[in-house]
């Protein structure tokens, strides 16, 4: 049984390279032009070749990259948020902490299957009882039971590249997603295509009539899990306020996935 | 964001510990601690769950022309929290690069609807979206004039909220940079009378904003070894120190609250790296002021005058030299020739004196609507300039023995003493 939203997905992905590869040196050097008075404290000045500056990253697609991250925010006010806003308005409390919590406890195939490849065998049986835990007493994942005795684990392929010596490459924002890196793209790819065979394991076993009703079931879950996605992020584009918002996001990321991988 | 930053750098938390003695019972008897910290949940005032609010924007200039880098700054935003009956209405102002939805400014909202009241929640006129859309010069730091625009907002919050609400009477408050303008603010209503306010609390004001800030701006230079060149070095400590923390702890969240667990299982250090935590707050927000300003006023002071930045042009540089320039720097390179050019008959010294609260003292003196709460270890005040409050404000003044630069604010005690004082 295939599932055409992951083909999207992948698809879309795919896309995404080659416009990142045709951005490819967009970013672009800045022209000295006409009216222009230098600035009293200059770049050139400020600025110096032989210090580290915190907020640098290997951002090559810099120009590109800063473009979806306005077509995010654009996506996230117009249509994503108010989407998620209806949702949150028409579904009382507990329904919205119930399904996130169903869709928690099926994603946490992502940190199973990371784990073990990385041979984490704590964090894997971590998450086992977990998904043990709140599938059973949690009635299929609808309450979190477990992460009062055992704390969810971070595992995503991502970190699995990386706890193989894979560096994270450029920086990238993903459209809709947000940030990540080439490495993290990929990784997202193939969680994505396990998460999906999965669902489809899961499909088979609940043998259905037909399959339009599975692919209608099917498609249904995948948007209210990318509301609910939406709903457990608090994250609102440009809320900080600052003019550098972008590089703050950046260095925030770089930092948070270098964490992720070292532990 | 900066919350979240403060957090993830006061993970490296190295303290002093805590426990005083006597009727004030505020946990961190050591400013810096209590600075970077806050106050724990089980400290806290009881806060309600949930706040009845609105997300609201203004167009405070008709004819603004908004550059396209600021093309998400449209309008000013801020929140109204409302009851369903009449009662009193509060604004609040936030402190220096402060939002309106900063994570103090929801406290303060929480802790003012919970007592039953309206809550206009504002930012501060430091904060890149108050220069953008409603700072008459674009030039922020300017108590007086920041607080005609912080006026002019009001009386359009006012306007826009008005026949949706029951308003019994109007109240003022804010904290730290926003407790000194609500003074000035007060002292403008007192001839422009479109609120005639029962009752203004200041929480934790600079009474001098150079000196004030200057202190602030020496917390980072003084305490990042040897000097911001080697910031990445001390950076790269904290993320270190950041998985000691992550190994000791097990977790990780970004909570006041992980904080202070933090703090009950690391060992007493010294104040260098928790004042650098500080100094790079207060220089994050400052940075994204000064650059705002810059652009706004085409200033010419990190852009070149008359460039116009496009959406997606790289801003990387222009940060590394925002990050590289102090609050004084702006006030000298920026601030100054920019009020002088208005007044060129004006010294420095006389600028710097209109920007404390000692320039409106008889006022302060004389009104007493007005309130202060500060404490004895406040970061951004000298020992005499708490005196001067004390002596000025006298009955008026709440002086806590602890809690540093706005530690202390939604502590138990602090609260109460806060909305008794509105409500008497």
């Amino acid at each position: 049984m295939k599932n055409c939203l992951h083909e999207l997905t992948v698809a879309s992905v795919f896309v995404l390279f080659l416009v990142a590869l045709m951005a490819h040196g967009c970013a672009s050097a800045p022209v000295q032009r006409q009216g222009e008075i230098p600035a009293k404290r200059p770049v050139s000045e400020i600025v110096k070749p032989d210090v580290q500056y915190v907020i640098d990253a290997f951002d090559p697609w810099e120009g590109m990259n800063r473009r979806i991250y306005k077509f995010n925010a654009l996506f996230d006010k117009y249509l994503f948020l108010p989407v998620v806003s209806a949702y949150e308005w028409i579904t009382p409390d507990f329904v919205q902490t119930g399904v996130s919590n169903f869709f928690n406890n099926l994603h946490e195939i992502k940190p199973l299957s990371n784990a073990l490849l990385q041979f984490k065998m704590a964090k894997f049986e971590m998450t086992l009882s977990r998904i043990v835990i709140n599938t059973t007493i949690g009635m299929g994942g609808l309450l979190d039971v477990a992460t009062l005795e055992i704390p969810r684990q971070d595992e995503d392929f991502g970190q699995t590249l990386g706890f193989y010596g894979l560096g994270p490459g450029p920086y990238l924002v993903i459209p809709v997603l947000g940030p990540s890196t080439l490495r993290d793209t990929g990784g997202l790819v193939l969680d994505a295509a396990a998460y999906d065979a999965m669902i489809d394991e899961i499909m088979d076993e609940l043998d259905m009539d037909s399959n339009d009703d599975e692919d209608r079931l099917k498609a249904g879950l995948t948007v209210l899990d990318g509301i609910d996605t939406r709903h457990q992020q608090g994250f609102r584009y440009y809320a900080t306020g600052s003019p550098f918002e972008y590089d703050l996001i950046r260095r925030l990321y770089l930092e948070a996935r270098e964490f992720q991988v070292a532990h | 964001m900066k919350r979240l930053l403060l957090t993830l750098f006061g993970l490296v938390l190295a303290s002093v510990s805590s426990a005083s003695s006597g009727p004030y019972d505020y946990p961190f008897t050591d400013a810096y601690v209590a600075t970077v910290v806050n106050t724990p949940s089980e400290f806290k005032a009881p806060l309600p769950k949930k706040v009845r609010m609105k997300m609201l924007a203004l167009t405070v200039f008709e004819d603004r022309n908004i550059p396209d880098v600021f093309w998400y700054q449209n309008k000013l935003r801020y929140s109204l929290a409302y009851q369903k009956k009449k009662a009193p209405l509060i604004f609040v102002i936030a402190g220096t690069g402060g939002s309106f939805y900063s994570s103090n400014m929801q406290l303060f909202q929480k802790i003012f609807f919970g007592a039953g009241f309206h809550v206009i929640s504002l930012s501060s006129p430091t904060h890149p979206n108050f220069i953008v859309t409603a700072s008459t010069s674009s030039v922020p730091g300017h108590i007086v004039e920041d607080s005609r625009d912080l006026y002019r907002v009001m009386e359009l919050a006012w306007q826009q909220v008005k026949d949706r609400i029951e308003v019994s009477e109007f109240y003022l408050t804010g904290y730290s940079l926003g407790a000194a303008q609500a003074a000035f603010v007060s002292k403008l209503d007192e001839d422009k009378g479109a609120f005639n306010f029962r009752k203004v609390l200041m929480v934790n004001p600079p009474l001098s904003l150079y000196s004030s800030v200057s202190k602030l701006d020496k917390m980072l230079l003084e305490n990042i070894p040897g000097g911001l060149d080697n910031f990445n070095a001390f950076w790269a400590d904290l993320m270190r120190q950041f998985s000691e923390v992550y190994r000791l702890m097990g977790y990780i969240d970004f909570s006041g609250d992980y904080l202070y667990e933090i703090h009950k299982k690391r060992p007493p250090k010294d104040h260098a790296k928790l004042a650098a935590l500080i100094g790079i707050s207060f220089r994050l927000s400052s940075s994204d002021m000064v650059f705002t300003s810059d652009v706004m006023s085409n200033a010419g002071l990190i852009v070149p005058k008359n460039r116009s930045l496009s959406t997606h042009e790289s801003l990387t540089d222009y940060a590394k030299v925002a990050t590289r320039t102090s609050f004084l720097d702006y006030f000298n390179e920026l601030f100054w020739p920019y009020f002088q050019s208005l007044d060129p008959g004006m010294s420095k010294e006389a600028l710097i004196e209109s920007l404390s609260l000692e320039s409106i003292e008889p006022y302060l003196k004389q009104a007493e609507k007005i309130g202060l709460v500060t404490n004895e270890d406040e970061l951004i005040l000298g020992a005499k300039e708490v005196d001067f409050f004390r002596q000025v404000f006298g009955s008026r003044a709440m002086i806590y023995p602890i809690g540093g630069h706005c530690g202390n604010m939604t502590y138990k005690d602090n609260v109460e003493y806060m909305l008794d004082f509105f409500k008497n």
